[in-house]
């Protein structure tokens, strides 16, 4: 049985108005692997997914899918006709796509069994079954806990279940490792590991080079809506991955603080902010937090630490309820996000489907929103003003889409986010708050977005940067304030900033 | 040019007409084709205007499209306010109705004081109106807070207005009927002397310069978008998406303040149960001919005021065709069925992928 090829794709396009975004793309999954598929943001892995799953309909070239017989002389393969999800579902793929399409005001249960062929009619059977789920995968959620109140992570943590539980051949997971950090990666690895034992064909995209080395057997590239080709992971090096995934070569990146020209920071100078016992309705704890001009720091911490909850406080997004905060050594209010973008403060939120991207609206329209609002309701930009500074922005962070006049909604995950950066960076403020900016984002552009944190740091700027990627934050941070169960718990500096000291602090020694 | 770039240039008119299907305009435009032709073939009469003369001895525009240009004025100008609400909240105003006599009997009550039979006016009509203006205004501003502060959906929250607004209209002239006998207050709803178009027209036109430059020299249009797709960005970008929304139910109740002038001013009294009778559901369905998202978010403001005058000509033909007034709903009906099935996400797709299968193959063919 094994290896044995589950499933071809033979020359698949896919177009979109003014897009080619797959052109003659061959793919092939065996069972019992783990296929990683590789490509820059837009590349069209996650179309390629849609396709198969009958998302989209496919504009060209065929699905072969083998006969379910056990039959092994047989190579028999037929082709699949598969029009919608259910479909896809009934051919034995299941998938977990890279934005969460579950039911948020449905209870964590429902969402497990929502749409199953064979509908479950027994509630508390139902509830008792999700809970030996949760609990054999350690996902910190109740059955009957409504899923929209779960945080991101565990959200996508119950995509995840619900797909594996299902009797599948093929599982699909569509970046399903940018929102959870390092322990829950881990779990969902062993799960992974176990699936492939039971030769599942696993399709694994990711824009982690380190993971797709840990757990996958085989490799597909992307670039630009066409095959670059199909590796074994031994015959292709890190390095050459990312060549061919960009088409070039990328400097060596390992460490970009030194190569920057951030100075040390002038403490002695006022702070561009400084928060005192600032405390929101989100339940963290009260916090002290200050950055300086030309400094990059960060929260850090186990997702549901109160990471993002802190950045929230400051930027007036959820309900502040006490504390004081100055800016630049003057006293402030701020209660609304409006109140914080006046003070010259930028605010990149976690949740890009949630807080960022406004669907339907125009790439443009997207780009200016901040600044737009920020100048006032009588004064709109002219059309011609708006469309200039949103090329300017489309060509400086290499946004891939079809026109400025595209709504965001149809732009791959990893430029949709490119754009809520253009948005904050076309403000200019003083002081930009970038929460998991690099979610998504493919290996060129992280070190790109990372630089850009070190530039405008360079520039007089200030930046908080939260990652769940610990590396990420050492490359870019010079201060880490470290968060435990929505508290802050200790702050890091100079030589403390390595990767053991940060993992122990997180975890808070050996104590439970 | 070479023959790669002649290609290249055919191909971009074939995906440009399939663009064209897509656009949003492309509904209101069939249908109203539609109802021109089936028009043409049944009795071309219909398309007859004739230059006649009223009572007073005064030139005026007679015929079918003249009807539809007077009443489907009244129509545009709450469709212009109901495409905002529609966007900005993802729900409608069904109160519109109610609301519009309550605006007439406030103008009434002005002008006549406490005479319901005044032999001259008590007050200037622009002042009824501007105090009619205000009352319609609050009125806007309840639903709107109902909707914005308290989080009630749309129609359940206008649905209260809808309920008690012909009452309320009635009390505030203790239930009579004032009747202006003056003529000039009559040009609003019907003709001004020498001049042979319907008024209504005019003050629809001046509602449309209006909004167009409120929409061109604001940001209402972004912000009523923005927060009816997505209000936590919206707020994340210093938006108070509750204050857009209650501007957009404030702005539907100027419109309706001015209806109400144009429907009180046509008979120069009000019946307080018949004036502007389902015509919510026309504003509505306004909306929604013009290709909007009954949803809310992104809307078109030409597209919907075109889809008000669609929806008259549809009437005005039910109309000649002699149907009783009491069915015209169960036609339309049949309207609002197709339209909304033709608009389908599911539906356009199919449409637009069927067309593509199509130039594939033709292209094909050119290459063979
Ligand atoms: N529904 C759509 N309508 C129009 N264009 C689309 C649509 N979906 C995707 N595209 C375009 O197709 C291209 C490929 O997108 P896709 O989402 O497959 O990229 P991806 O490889 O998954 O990128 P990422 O790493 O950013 O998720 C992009 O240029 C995108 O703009
Ligand atoms: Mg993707």
């Amino acid at each position: 049985m094994e290896n044995t090829e589950v499933l071809q794709m033979r020359g698949i396009c896919k177009y979109f108005p003014g897009v080619n975004a797959l052109q003659n793309v061959d793919f092939t999954l065996r069972s019992g692997e783990i296929h990683a598929l590789m490509g820059e943001n837009g590349a069209g892995k996650s179309t390629l997914i849609k396709v198969l799953t009958g998302v989209y309909v496919k504009d060209g070239g065929t699905i072969l899918i083998r006969k379910n017989t056990s039959d092994e002389a047989m190579p028999d393969f037929e082709e699949a006709h598969i029009r919608s999800p259910q479909d896809a579902q009934n051919s034995g793929i299941s998938t977990v796509y890279q934005e969460i399409a579950l039911c948020p005001n449905l209870s964590v249960a429902e969402n497990m069994f929502i749409g199953r062929s064979g509908a479950f009619t027994n509630w508390a059977d139902m509830n008792k079954k999700t809970g030996e789920i949760l609990k054999q995968l350690d996902i910190p959620a109740t059955p009957r806990q409504q899923l929209g109140s779960c945080s991101i992570a565990v959200q996508q943590m119950v995509a995840i279940a619900r797909a594996v539980d299902m009797k599948c051949r093929v599982l699909i997971l569509d970046e399903p490792t940018s929102s959870l950090d390092e322990q829950e990666v881990e779990k969902l690895f062993k799960l992974m590991r176990d699936l492939k034992k039971k030769n599942v064909g696993i399709i694994f995209v990711t824009h982690f080079l380190d993971q797709v080395y840990e757990v996958c057997d085989r490799i597909t590239v992307l670039r630009d809506g066409t095959l670059v080709g199909e590796y074994v992971i031994e015959d292709l090096p890190r390095v050459k991955l990312v060549s061919k995934m960009l088409g070039k070569d990328l400097d060596d990146v390992a460490d970009i603080k030194g190569d920057s020209d951030v100075g040390p920071v002038d403490k002695t100078q006022t702070p561009v902010l400084e928060a005192h016992k600032l405390v929101s309705n989100a339940g963290i704890k009260p916090f002290d937090f200050n950055i300086y001009s030309g400094e990059v720091n960060g929260f850090t911490g186990l997702l549901g630490s109160g990471r993002s909850e802190c950045v929230r406080a400051i930027f007036g997004a959820d309900k502040v309820l006490g504390g004081t905060v100055n800016v630049k050594g003057k006293h402030v209010r701020i209660k609304k996000p409006i109140d914080a973008m006046k003070n010259g403060i930028g605010y990149l939120p976690e949740d890009r489907k949630l807080d960022g991207i406004v669907a339907d609206l125009s790439v443009r329209d997207n780009i200016i929103l901040a600044l737009q609002v920020m100048k006032g309701f009588f004064r709109p930009f002219s059309k011609a003003k708006a469309e200039a500074m949103a090329q300017e922005y489309i060509a400086l962070l290499d946004i891939k889409t079809a026109s400025s006049d595209t709504p965001i909604g149809q732009l791959s995950g990893g430029n949709q986010q490119k754009v809520i950066l253009a948005r904050w960076l076309l403000t200019n403020p003083d002081f930009l708050i970038l929460d998991e900016p690099t979610r998504g984002i493919d290996i060129g552009t992280k070190i790109e977005i990372q630089k850009l944190a070190l530039k405008l740091a360079s520039e007089g700027k200030s930046v908080t940067f939260i990652s769940s990627e610990i590396d990420e934050m050492l490359r870019t941070c010079s201060r880490l304030i470290v968060m435990r169960d929505r508290k802050v718990v200790g702050e890091l500096t100079g030589d403390d900033l390595t990767r053991n000291k940060v993992m122990a602090t997180i975890a808070g020694g050996e104590e439970t | 040019m070479t023959p790669a770039n002649s290609l290249k240039k055919k191909n971009s008119i074939v995906s440009q007409f399939v663009a064209l299907t897509q656009k949003q305009l492309f509904i209101p435009v069939a249908a109203l084709l539609c109802l021109i032709i089936f028009n043409l073939i049944a009795d071309p009469s219909f398309f007859a205007i004739k230059l006649g003369h009223n009572s007073d001895g005064q030139p005026i525009l007679s015929g079918y499209l003249i009807t539809i240009l007077d009443y489907g004025s009244e129509l545009a100008i709450l469709a212009i306010g109901m495409t905002l609400v529609t966007a900005a909240s993802g729900g409608q105003d069904i109160s519109v109705g109610a609301a519009i006599a309550i605006a007439g009997s406030v103008i009434l009550k002005v002008l006549c004081g406490d005479n319901s039979r005044p032999d001259h006016m008590q007050a200037p009509i622009i002042v009824a109106f501007l105090v009619a203006c205000v009352v319609a205004m609050l009125f806007g501003a309840f639903n709107g807070s109902l909707v914005a502060f308290f989080k009630i959906q749309p129609m359940v929250a206008t649905l209260i207005l809808f309920t008690a607004g012909r009452s309320i209209a009635a009390w505030i002239n203790n239930n009579e009927l004032p009747i202006i006998a003056e003529p000039e207050f009559s040009y609003f709803g019907t003709f001004i002397p020498g001049i042979p178009i319907p008024t209504p027209v005019f003050i629809a036109v001046a509602c449309m310069i209006v909004i167009f430059l409120v929409l061109k020299f604001t940001n209402l249009g972004l912000y009523s978008q923005a927060v009816g797709i997505n209000p936590n960005s919206s707020r994340l970008n210093g938006i108070n998406p509750a204050v857009v929304k209650l501007i957009t139910y404030v702005i539907l109740g100027l419109c309706v303040a001015v209806v109400g002038l144009i429907k009180v001013s046509r008979i120069s009294t009000i019946n307080y149960s018949v004036i502007a009778k389902d015509i919510e559901m026309d504003a509505i369905l306004a909306v929604a001919l013009g290709g909007n998202s009954l949803g809310g978010g992104k809307f078109n403001m030409p597209a919907s005021i075109m889809g008000a005058y669609i929806i008259q000509f549809l009437t005005t033909t039910l109309y000649k065709f002699n149907v009783l007034s009491s069915a015209l709903p169960a036609y339309k009906a049949v309207v609002v069925i197709i339209l909304v099935i033709l608009s389908a996400p599911v539906v356009r797709e199919r449409l637009a992928s069927f067309k593509k299968s199509r130039s594939a193959k033709n292209s094909v063919k050119e290459v063979a």
